[in-house]
């Protein structure tokens, strides 16, 4: 591991200065927060991480749950993933959201794990993992071994010729879904912005994978206000039953009127190059009869610009089913 | 070593006095090699009182951790991992080391009362923070009712993932959790236990959860 030094601020301001002297806040970074270390260690003992400085932010405040004046809910940053799961309201009005989190890592993970850690979790592809590799994500330019080599578990929505990794986050996808606000407060003064928004493709720069710039600290994520009635699941497929990341998964939210969907929200995970909101897939049940047909036209929606790699066909079909499956099941709940 | 050797080993839990008073070869050699701690402490050799000493380290920084209700003022390389500083620097060397990933659970311990990784933690995050270890749970005289359970239902067989598993175990006595085998196992998934011993681990945290 390269050697560092660590601080531990205690003010956000004297943290997001800090940081502000990194040269990027994307891969290569040189100045890193650390929340829970579960993505950080591990790629600094894989020296994929090297940065001089590691700022603990877990001294910031940042780590309470509190209701919004709208009727929403603010998640600071450096709550962890354990108890954003297991909190009441989180439970009752965002259960897409505390399913998506339970179903993730272990539960020694999730105690650790922070929400704005999650948000930036990297991929499990296994190139980026190893430094004796290229990778256009770790080195811009040195290539993409993962598009000719194994490839089973990468992305098939959002690629491109420079880098087919998946995001595995699964919390993630139950955010995009319920379509969160990242809050971020830099050395220019705080911003929003809007879920969709916040992680990029890969396209020619694989490396930037969000919108963040040196300095940026992530402070809270806000929920908009629950939609009543909602029926919600998250649905993930993997090659076990736990403590694996998702082949396929489906955040869902239904909301349905004598027999026709009035409201719905669908992400996907474990496909694409970022959690991935389909709205072709909304488009596709909005206003339909709530039946199997309109679930499956749903899903073949979804899946329309789906690309596969020499290993990953079969998750076209699995990411299909499951999606079907889940508006199933929630149609039911 | 013979089987009639092994026959004749009392019914004690602690296998590092068991691998020390066998006196067969194997358990020689690896004295020689590396002397456990708990070895060392037995034999009085080595002091575990909290001390500001340690080896002397380039770049090294103090810290005070409470493992097991006891403070440990140290002097460690910031890389130190929790796992390292807890089985290398204060020498407990129940908790242990499988992937060095988060992908086994074989380190777990508890940091407040609730479970992590010490593997994916540095040392630095838990200055102040209350630690506990398997060592601190129980001792062979008086066992935590989850080690008496893991002994009783046999949940081990080579004993490697076993602290682990016991430190995810009598965290989990705290978490929500169903009161079904398969709620059990899904929140016991972080902890891989490469013998197989699943289902008897299961019986004895079952076991311990009846009878709170
Ligand atoms: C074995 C294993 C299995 C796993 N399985 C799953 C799984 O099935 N599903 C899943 O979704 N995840 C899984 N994970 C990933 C896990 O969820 C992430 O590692 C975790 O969420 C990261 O959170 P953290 O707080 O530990 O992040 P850290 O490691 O602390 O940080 C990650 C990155 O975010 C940056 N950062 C952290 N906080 C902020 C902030 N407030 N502002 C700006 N930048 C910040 C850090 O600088 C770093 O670059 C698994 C991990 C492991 C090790
Ligand atoms: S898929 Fe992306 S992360 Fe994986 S080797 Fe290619 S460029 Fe690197
Ligand atoms: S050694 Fe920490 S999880 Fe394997
Ligand atoms: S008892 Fe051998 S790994 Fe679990």
């Amino acid at each position: 591991m390269h050697i560092f030094e660590f601080i531990r601020p205690t003010d956000p301001a004297a943290a997001i200065a800090a940081a502000a002297q990194s040269k990027t806040a994307q891969q290569g970074a040189d100045v890193r927060f650390m929340g829970g270390g579960t993505t950080l260690i591990d790629l600094m003992k894989l020296n994929v991480e090297t940065p001089d400085r590691v700022l603990d932010i877990n001294r910031l405040s940042l780590d309470k749950i509190e209701d919004t004046a709208d009727g929403g809910l603010k998640i600071g940053a450096t709550v962890r993933n354990s108890d954003l799961a297991n909190h009441p309201k989180v439970q009752k009005d965002y259960l897409v959201l505390s399913q998506a989190i339970l179903n993730g890592a272990s539960a020694q993970i999730r105690n650790m794990a922070t929400v704005g850690g999650n948000l930036l979790q990297r991929t499990r592809c296994v190139y980026f993992r190893d430094t004796a590799m290229s990778c256009n994500k770790r080195e811009p330019g040195s290539g993409c071994p993962a598009i000719t080599g194994h490839n089973r578990t990468l992305a098939i929505l959002g690629t491109s010729e420079h880098c087919i990794a998946t995001n595995p986050s699964d919390m993630c996808v139950a955010m995009a879904a319920l379509e969160a606000t990242i809050h971020v407060q830099g050395s220019k003064g705080s911003r929003v912005v809007s879920f969709g928004d916040f992680h990029l493709l890969p396209g020619n720069t694989p490396h930037r994978e969000t919108v963040l710039e040196p300095g940026d600290l992530i402070t809270h994520v806000t929920l908009p206000p629950p939609v009543v009635g909602s029926k919600q699941l998250y649905l993930k497929l993997r090659d076990r039953a736990s403590y694996e990341f998702a082949l396929a998964s489906a955040a869902v939210m239904l909301t349905i009127a004598s027999g026709r969907i009035t409201h719905a929200r669908v992400a996907l995970g474990g496909v694409g190059t970022k959690p991935w909101r389909s709205p072709e897939a909304e488009t596709a049940l909005a206003g339909k009869p709530a039946n199997d047909a309109t679930f499956r036209q749903a899903a073949e929606a979804a899946l329309r610009n789906a690309k596969a790699q020499s290993e990953n066909k079969f998750k076209i079909e699995l990411a299909r089913r499951c999606l079907t499956y889940a508006l199933k099941m929630a149609s039911m709940s | 070593m013979s089987n009639d050797d092994l026959k004749s080993q009392p019914a004690d839990p602690t296998r590092r006095k068991f691998l020390l008073t066998s006196g067969s070869g194997v358990a020689a050699s690896l004295v020689v090699g590396y002397v456990p701690a708990l070895a060392r402490d037995a034999a009085g050799e080595v002091d575990l009182a909290p001390t500001a000493e340690g080896p002397n380290i380039e770049g090294a920084v103090p810290i005070t951790l409470r493992i097991n209700g006891r403070e440990h003022s140290l002097r460690i390389d910031p890389r130190t991992t929790l796992l390292d500083c807890i089985r290398e620097t204060v020498t407990l060397t129940g908790t242990k080391k499988g992937c060095d990933h988060g992908q086994c659970g074989a380190c777990t311990v508890h940091v407040n009362g609730k479970r992590v990784l010490s593997c994916l933690n540095l040392a630095l995050m838990h200055d102040g923070e209350e630690i506990t270890t398997v060592e601190g749970l129980g001792t062979p005289d008086a066992m935590h009712p989850m080690q008496a359970a893991f002994l009783a239902c046999d949940a081990y067989q080579c004993g490697y993932c076993t602290s682990g598993q016991i430190m995810s175990a009598v965290a989990l006595l705290k978490e929500p959790c169903g009161t079904d085998d398969a709620s059990v196992k899904e929140l016991m998934s972080g902890n891989i236990c490469r013998c197989g011993a699943y289902s008897n681990i299961v019986a004895a945290i079952q076991q311990v959860r009846k009878n709170v």
